[in-house]
């Protein structure tokens, strides 16, 4: 257990590193840097001197590598630089935005694994195969339906048209109902789809058949057997949900006039702000580490055969075609625990 | 969001309203806020007397970024905010662009332009009641200067050498090169004076608000980024400007400037009463907003309007007859009204009507694509099979660049594609990040260019076509270069002026650009709110007068 996950923890500084290093180079590659952009249209006045002292100033006259190893060296102590619009630091910056992200991420996480799981539970253990049919052809809508879309639908007809809640702002917990709504959306909908699939698949497993012969009801033969094998692939994708819930946050944040990690995001990138972009990167991918880190520790209390059985080859809980089309996301779904370890 | 064309009839109507709204507006720009009989629907003008101690929240697009008033934000909806917090020595006058005494009562040049003497109004305090004197002044454009291209302010202060307290009530601003804009540029936000405390503050640590202190008529109370700046009145404020309507202290108690990037989102807390006023109103927009009943205010901007202009370091752009050409094949009428309402104005030349020193240049935008055709042959093109036209192998396929700043510029762009098509000139429309764009510029590596710019003085000609500045269009044209430099040389207005005219008709004449369309700001209110005005440079002016039921 030890070694397994000393060799996820490595893995993970890794993946950090490499965020780091690749949004650095994507940045530098883009034209123009940040003081000649800033400057570009209204104040077009500005002496030539008066830039190179700016970019002095920003270091953005040095050579790539040299701005490379002293923009890591600050990073590997906790300073991420300041703005380079407002010239405030990008730690505060960040810390600010993190907690509204953080508030609707999280309730719509929680909205969706409800309304997600339950939907897949439903749908599967359901004997009207028309309510089945029916709750299975929700998810692809959900991930279909344009949460920006949404969004404003939403807003349209729960703030402007019955004043149920505020349209602007972080103004406590009534406005944060209508933007996690719009955030578990899509979520949930992955959620049913993996859950659902996962199910159904569990559910023609020899072993279900010995318990139901043995006795067990139906209800506990789904919830107890079936379930808990069929939530490892769902686990994993909701290793990716929350990366997604992060991107979603760009969209759900402008629509819904929230402050936040997604709203520092699109203002940075559109100002080319280079040193906040890296840090919401920076940030995201420490998320998304922390995430699977943690799927990663899970794993073996749900299905210990991942770590003891770890360079056999062992048969995966569920198939892995039970993946969605849909997931945009690395393709860990695809590797059945314990597979390739 | 992409435009959403009209239909015609849409179109009419929103062309009826417009003008309707217009008429309303500028009712409400001219006259007191008394009653106002002629005006048949609920405006700021007909809403009986002002009301004290109200609150506004008042929704802009974008979060200020930085609210110290010189700081580099995020253009007018910063500007909306800080021009709250801080005065100026000037006051440019919306009704004919002319500067009128503001905390400074004179002020005069000496014959070259290089040296400004201002004369302070007295009994002026700073919020945290420090006295404003020709020491603060003097502190604060040095602060400026220091400050670099982190300051808005710097591009004022090209030539700066120094400013001299002569007594507490005079200063004189001392240039290295003439200068005439420099009064004008006294009136603007980035201009406006902090107390000795904000000064002594980093400038990067001025862009939360935390000490900003100025003389306005509001106080920043707090800036939450992305969310909202909250403004609250000061008691004493009683320096405004003497021509404007509201001097004293303002009406309203606070003021929140709400930031909600959608426009739909907006419009629609607008008419559902969450806010009272908006900032941002796209032009998609007006036609709902007038059907909802709401007042819009509305302010062409003053500055360059949009247009094409020529690099005229490509092959394309150093033919005069090629320019020539595509000044004559375009249809500037056309593009607005199919593009836009008639809220938006035909343009006149190459400054917008509302611009100081304008000249009406409109004889020589003449639109006849017949000639265009016989220009084009007289200088050696000759159609091709496909319809364009070539010289010596090559074709006439300028390359078009430009971008979404402004919503319908895509329709505009395509537009003058079709037009010029019909001619037999084949644009190659390019469009890109505003980083790739300004690059683009940077390298020369197109032949037109669309786009605008905003700015209350005809020295904006200057900034953009003299090949001393940004210089991102390349005219070789020493009588206009002569006639940018010589109107910075002159203080006084009519001599001023007579010099811009000329440049302005060398810029038509010489085909250097093609004036389009002019930009409009409108602002969004509720039947409760009232009084809010734009001023000179169509941002938002002080909130003095403003007051809600």
């Amino acid at each position: 257990m030890t070694r397994y996950l000393a060799r996820r923890l490595l893995l993970a500084l890794g993946v950090l590193w490499a965020a780091y290093t690749v949004t650095f180079l994507i940045l530098f590659a883009l034209p123009g840097d940040p003081v000649s952009i800033m400057y570009g249209g209204d104040s077009s006045d500005i002496t030539p001197e008066q830039l190179d002292a700016l970019r002095a100033q920003y270091g953005l006259d040095q050579p790539l590598p040299v701005q490379y190893v002293t923009q890591l060296g600050h990073a590997l102590q906790g300073d991420l630089g300041n703005s380079v619009v407002n010239g405030q630091p990008v730690t505060r910056l960040i810390a600010d935005a993190l907690p509204p992200t953080a508030q609707i991420a999280g309730s719509a996480l929680v909205l969706a694994i409800l309304v997600g799981g339950g939907l897949a539970v439903v749908a599967t253990a359901t004997r009207s195969r028309r309510l089945s049919g029916f709750l299975l052809s929700l998810p692809p809508l959900g991930v279909a339906i344009p949460s920006f879309w949404f969004g404003l639908t939403l807003v349209q007809w729960f703030s402007f048209e019955i004043p149920l809640f505020p349209a602007l702002g972080n103004q406590g917990f009534a406005s944060v109902v209508l933007p996690a709504i719009t955030l578990a959306l899509p979520t949930s909908a992955l959620i049913a789809q993996m859950l659902s699939r996962s199910l159904l698949h569990t559910l023609r497993e020899p072993y279900v058949d010995t318990a139901l012969a043995k006795g067990a009801g139906r209800t506990r033969v789904h919830l107890r057997h079936a379930l808990r094998n069929a939530a490892l692939p769902a686990l994993t994708v909701t290793g990716l949900v929350i990366g997604g819930l992060l991107s979603g946050a760009v969209v759900t944040e402008t629509v819904f006039s929230r402050a936040g990690l997604g709203r520092l995001t699109a203002t940075s990138v559109a100002a080319q702000d280079i040193p906040v972009v890296q840090g919401v990167v920076l940030v995201a991918a420490t998320v998304y580490v922390l995430v699977n880190l943690l799927i990663d520790i899970i794993y073996p209390l749900l299905d210990p055969r991942i770590v003891t059985g770890a360079r056999r080859r062992v048969a995966p809980p569920t198939t892995p075609t039970a993946r969605p089309a849909s997931v945009p996301a690395p393709d860990r779904v695809a590797v059945p625990a314990g597979g390739s370890r | 969001m992409s435009v959403r064309p009209l239909s015609s009839r849409a179109l009419r109507v929103a062309i009826g309203l417009t003008a309707l709204g217009l008429a309303l507006s500028a009712c409400s720009s001219s006259e007191t806020p008394a009653a106002d009989p002629s005006s048949s629907t609920s405006s700021s003008a007909d809403a009986g007397t002002p009301v004290d101690g109200g609150d506004l929240t008042f929704a802009i697009g974008n979060d200020p970024i930085s609210v110290n008033p010189a700081g580099i934000g995020s253009g007018n909806d910063t500007l909306y905010v800080t021009r709250q917090i801080v005065d100026s020595l000037t006051w440019q006058d919306p009704s004919d662009g002319s500067l009128k005494p503001w905390l400074a009562t004179t002020w005069e040049a000496n014959a070259d332009q290089t040296e400004f003497t201002f004369t302070l109004r007295d009994g002026v305090t700073f919020s945290d009641g420090t006295p404003f004197t020709a020491a603060s002044v003097k502190a604060n454009f040095d602060d400026a200067v220091a400050a670099g291209a982190k300051s808005s302010a710097a591009a004022s202060f090209i030539g700066y050498k120094e400013t001299t307290v002569v007594d507490d009530h005079t200063v004189k601003v001392t240039f290295s090169t003439p200068n005439a804009a420099f009064p004008q540029a006294t009136s603007s936000v980035a201009l406006g004076f902090l107390a000795d405390s904000t000064l002594k503050l980093p400038f990067d640590d001025r862009a939360s608000g935390t000490g900003v202190i100025g003389t306005g008529p509001f106080v920043l109370d707090h800036y939450t980024k992305d969310t909202e700046t909250v403004l609250t009145a000061s008691d004493g404020y009683a320096w405004g400007p003497a021509d404007r309507k509201g001097a004293g202290a303002p009406h309203l108690a606070k003021v929140t400037f709400q930031v909600a990037p959608e426009a739909s989102v907006r419009t629609g807390s607008l008419t559902s009463g969450q806010v009272q006023a908006i900032g941002g109103v796209q032009p998609t927009d007006i036609e709902t907003l007038q059907g909802a009943g709401l007042e819009l205010v509305s302010r062409a901007n003053p500055g360059i309007p949009f247009g094409l202009t020529f690099n005229e370091s490509s092959d394309i752009g150093k033919d005069p007859a090629v320019r020539e050409a595509i000044s004559l094949a375009v249809n500037p009428t056309e593009i607005r009204d199919t593009a836009l309402s008639e809220g938006f104005k035909v343009a006149v030349g190459p400054l917008a009507s509302t611009t100081p020193g304008v000249a009406d240049e409109s004889s020589h935008l003449v639109t006849d694509p017949a000639k265009a055709a016989n220009v084009l042959e007289a200088d050696g093109w000759a159609k091709g099979s496909d319809g364009i036209y070539a010289k010596g192998g090559k074709k006439l396929a300028p390359t078009l660049a430009w971008i979404t700043n402004f919503s319908p510029n895509q329709t505009s762009v395509e537009l003058i594609q079709s037009e010029l098509k019909a001619v037999g000139i084949d644009v190659q429309l390019w469009s890109g990040a505003v980083p790739d764009f300004q690059a683009k510029l940077a390298d020369g590596s197109f032949d037109l260019v669309w786009g605008n710019l905003s700015r209350a003085d005809g020295d904006v000609l200057r900034t953009q076509y003299s090949t001393t500045a940004t210089n991102f269009y390349r005219i070789d044209d020493p009588t206009l270069e002569d006639l940018l430099t010589k109107q910075l040389a002159t203080g006084d207005v009519t001599e001023r002026n007579a010099l811009l005219a000329q440049a302005q008709e060398r810029l038509v004449t010489q085909h250097h650009v093609i004036p389009v369309h002019e930009l409009t700001t409108y602002l969004g209110l509720s039947k409760k709110a009232h009084g809010i005005e734009l001023g000179a440079d169509s941002r938002l002016d002080q909130l003095t007068t403003a007051w809600v039921d």
